[in-house]
Order: C-alpha cells, then structure tokens, then sequence
C-alpha cells in the first residue's frame, strides 16, 4: 500500500468555547478525486484550511504529502495547488499576462498555453480577467491552480456560481486531473457534482464525519429501497391494490408512492395488477435514492454551527 | 528563480497594474502635476518669507512630497488591503513565492514610479517656472528618496492593518495624509503656518521627508545637502512601521 496523500486522525480545531472540528478522521489516497461534502458551517472549510496550512489545529496528527501542513515550506508549496472558496483575480492583466506571472513562482511550471486551453480560455487568452464572466474567472482562478503542476490540489466549491454548462465544463476539467495523476480533494455541497466525480465521498456534519465510502454505497444507498410512484388515482379507483404488492405504502402531495427492496417483484406484482383490473399508472417513476437524498436524510434538518 | 529575478518578475507585473489603473495613475501623477502647475502660477513669482526663495521653487520639493508619498504609503495601502480583501493574498501565501520576493516587487514598483514623479515634477518646474534644477544635491536627493521609499512603503502595510474593509481604504488613507500633507507646509508654505502646527507636525514623517528634499531643491543649500536629521526621523517611522506590519498584518480577508 502506497503511503495515502492526505491522512488525518483525531483532528480537533476551535474557535474560542466553540469547537468547529470535533476529532474528525481522514484518508486520501493517490490519484483519487475525494469528495468531502457537508452542510454550510459543519467545519468542511475549516478542516481543509488546516489541510492547506492555513489554520493551526488545537488537536489531532495532519500529514499531507508527508508534511504536517503546520510547517508548510516553499517546497511544500510547490507541490500544492488551491482553488479558494472566493478569490477575485487581479482584474487589469490579462488571463496570459496571469498565468505567466504564477508560472513564475515555481521551479517546474505547466506550460501556460496549454493551461490556458485545458480550462478552455483560449479565445480569452488576452482579455483583461476584470472583462471575464464569474465563470471564465473561476475557470482562470482554476488555471492559476494548476500552473504550477501540482501534485494535490484543493478545490473549495470550485464550481459555484456557474451556470450549468460552466458546470459541465470544469467538471471535465477535474476529471482531466484525474487521468494527469493528480489528487484532488474537492470542496462541494453539490450532491450531482460528487456523484459525478468522486472516487471516495466523506459527509461531515457538526464537526465531525457522519459517513464515508463510494458515491455509490453512502450510507447503504446500494441497499435502501427503491422508490415506486404514480399519481393517486380518483376516489374508489385503485381499491385493494395495496394488499396485492408487497412493499411499504404511503401517500405525498398527491402521489402514491411504494418503498421496496425487492423492486423486481414489487414491479411486476403492480403492472399486473394495473393491467388485470384495467388501472392507469399515470406519472410512473421509479427511483433509486439519490446521493442527495442519502446526504439529506444523513444531515437531516441539521443547521450546522460550525466555524466559518 | 534567483532571488533578484523573483524580485524583477515580481515588479514587472506591479508595474503593468499600475500603470493600467485609472484611479493609482491619476492620484499618484495627474493629482501632482496638477497642484504644482496651480499653485506655481497662482504664487510662483511671490518669494516664501524667511526662505528667501521663490514660491514655484518652494512647490517643487513640495509636490514631489505628495507624489512619492502617493506611489508609496497611499498606493501600498490601497493595493495590500484590496489584495487582501480580493482573497488573492491568501492565495499568493499558497504559492512558493517568498514573502519578501512580493514585498520587494511592490516596494521596487513604488520606487520607481517616485522617481519617474521626481523626474517629471522637476522638468515641469524648470521648463515651465524656471526652478533650478538642483547638480551637487542629487545624491541627498537618492538617498532621500531610498529612505522615504523604505519608510512610507512600511507604513502603508502598516496602515493596511488598520483598514477593514477595501471599501474603507480610500477614506482611512486620505484621513491620515491629507491633513499632514497641510500640516507640513506641502500645500501651504511654511512661512504662513503658526509655530504650533508646524511642532506638530514635527512628529510626522512627511514634515522631515519634505523638508529633506526642500533642502534638495534650495538655490541656497551649501554642500551636499543631507538632512541626516531629518532623514533619521523617516527611517526610524519605517521601522515602527516594519513592527506593526510583522505583529498585525493579516493574509486572509478580514470579511466573514
């Protein structure tokens, strides 16, 4: 086993009485995109800002690249790329005369043509970044995390504010750091965003993690029941159905919906049913729970008071 | 990169936002040019009493106070607070460039656009008001030049920490200048200030910076013209500010 990029045990950090990081557990490995995910205040920016070397830690061991990030140095530095959660890059050069200027701070720079194109800026190579859009600024601030080839990058909500096809954009992006090897340990509290990218997923929810595995197995996903709805029929019309399939029923806001684990049965078992007794399933849906309705039901309703 | 190089790469890119900035160029250049040109032709041919040299000389030394004090202290405020403030002094911390390879840039930038104000408000002085323009004080005047850098760079990250937000910068800066600015005989001649002010301002460091280049630019001056005294005060509120700057400056947004 190849030493992991990241690892964290027990980490605790405070803000005065308050405590944002409650002993929260970590392991990253090499070339693998990490999602960590949670809600707003439940100490996913405090955590990384410790990752990152910006934040002292009241408790806990933090090794990232096998530097604890407290005594971060410029070799460190080099081997580290951030996106930030907010960051305006200098609006009167131009994304070139930006990138050529973070070229130069490291010893073995990406090329910044290349850069440029990978986050898809070529026709903007000589536009002033203050004439960009919030999504071609953001792309940019992505560029500038790359140009020095690192080999772990943090990008914290790198995609907020971006307009769906943006979104698609830097997506690819991200997966393009995948196949150059890269680790990335992504920021996000978009659910579809994890689920597309992620290799490993951690949930963290007032301070500490609450969930961790594939996008796929989060908390049992693979295992939960599936879910059956149709629209609930006029009154009398569908009388009997329920004792007929197997499954839990229940009534929302005008559907009728079905919880199974075993949806090949439960399925069959209603079609036939609908067919025999001449019934329309109007506005069928069957839906495995979606990451983000396993990270709801993990967070559930929690107002997270966290750090900042 | 050697570290001269980091330094030079640092400077050139603080030279292109410079210049490319409306309100930096207008307030560290056109303001200046426009005061001297005012006030030489308004009081130029009148002599400063007790100096027993003409207005319009009086105003070049005088000028150049603004204009370096400018392109540094107010310029190093504004840009480090907005920097700050923009994330992307956060950001430069993430980045193997070392601390002093930025401060360096910034202080080189600053440097040298107080000698281009140098140049052009001592051409616009003689050309147009016929000011002497000053042979054997030249080296008083580099030097002067170097530790006012020195010192009004180290106050304005001085002064970046007192400053909130990037919305509060423009005020808070212009607080604590413009008065001293009146306060040091810049604008007013010295001659017409009570002896209150001028003890004053005597604690400030504009007062002691304007007053080692008025010695720069006085027909009268004998010898090489150092003001050590004068120049020692400067120096010794660059590192007060060099102090405050290393137990207060702040890298991260003060915001949220």
């Amino acid at each position: 086993m190849p030493e992991p990029v990241i690892s964290v045990s027990g980490l605790r950090v405070s803000y005065g009485d308050l405590e944002a990081v409650k002993g929260v557990d970590l392991e990253v490995s090499e070339g693998e995109i990490f999602a960590f995910l949670g809600p707003n205040g439940a100490g996913k920016t405090t955590t990384v800002s410790v990752l990152e070397g910006y934040l002292e830690r009241d408790g806990g061991e933090v090794s990232v690249l096998g530097v604890d990030p407290a005594r971060a140095d410029r070799a460190w530095r080099s081997k580290v790329g951030f996106v930030l959660q907010e960051c305006r890059m200098e609006g009167l050069l131009t994304v070139r005369e930006t990138l050529e200027m973070y070229a130069g701070y490291y010893e073995r720079p990406r090329s910044v043509e290349e850069t440029i194109g990978l986050v898809g800026l070529a026709e903007k190579a000589d536009e002033r970044a203050g004439r960009l859009s919030g999504g071609q600024q953001r792309r940019l601030d992505v560029a500038v995390a790359l140009i020095g080839d690192a080999e772990l990058l943090f990008l914290d909500e790198p995609t907020t504010g971006f307009d769906p096809s943006a979104r698609r954009q830097a997506w690819k992006v991200i997966e393009g750091l995948r196949e150059l090897g890269k680790t990335v340990m992504l920021t996000t509290h978009y659910m579809d965003e994890a689920q597309a990218l992620a290799d490993h997923v951690a949930v963290i929810s007032e301070g500490a993690i609450i969930a961790t595995g594939t996008p796929d197995d989060l908390g049992g996903r693979r295992n939960a029941a599936t879910r059956v709805s149709f629209e609930a029929p006029a009154n009398g019309a569908g009388a009997g159905l329920e004792e007929s399939v197997g499954g839990e029923w229940s009534r929302e806001s005008g559907l009728v919906v079905l919880r199974t684990t075993d949806p090949t049965r439960s399925l069959n078992q209603l079609t036939a049913w609908a067919l025999a007794n001449d019934f329309q399933l109007e506005g069928l849906e069957v839906a495995q729970p979606s990451l983000e309705d396993v990270y709801l039901e993990l967070t559930g309703g929690e107002r997270g008071e966290g750090g900042p | 990169m050697s570290a001269p190089a980091l330094v030079l790469h640092q400077f050139r890119y603080e030279q292109k936002v410079f210049w490319r900035s409306p309100p930096a160029v207008f307030f560290t250049v056109m303001f200046p040019v426009i005061f001297l040109v005012l006030f030489a032709s308004l009081f130029g041919d009148g002599e400063i009493d007790g100096l027993g040299i003409k207005a319009s000389t009086y105003y070049v030394p005088g000028i150049i106070t603004l204009a370096v004090v400018s392109a540094t202290l107010v310029n190093v405020a504004m840009r480090v607070v907005e920097m700050r403030e923009s994330g992307r002094l956060k950001r430069l911390r993430g980045t193997p460039l070392p601390t002093w390879a930025y401060i360096g840039g910034r202080v080189c930038n600053a440097f040298v656009v107080s000698l281009v104000m140098v140049v052009l408000v001592t051409a616009i002085g003689h050309f147009l008001y016929g000011v002497p323009i000053p042979t054997e004080t030249i080296p008083a005047l580099l030097v002067t030049l170097i530790v006012g850098t020195f010192s009004f760079c180290s106050l304005g990250l001085a002064l970046s920490c007192a400053i909130p937000s990037e919305e509060a910068a423009p005020p808070i800066t212009n607080f604590v200048v413009l008065p001293l600015y009146f306060l040091s005989g810049v604008f007013v001649p010295e001659s017409e200030l009570p002896d209150g002010v001028l003890n004053i301002a005597d604690h400030f460091p504009i007062r002691h910076f304007f007053q080692s280049c008025l010695t720069v630019f006085d027909p009268n001056t004998v010898g090489a013209g150092f003001e050590w005294g004068n120049l020692l005060n400067v120096a010794l509120w660059g590192v007060a500010g060099v102090l405050i700057t290393v137990k207060f400056f702040s890298w991260s947004p003060r915001r949220g």
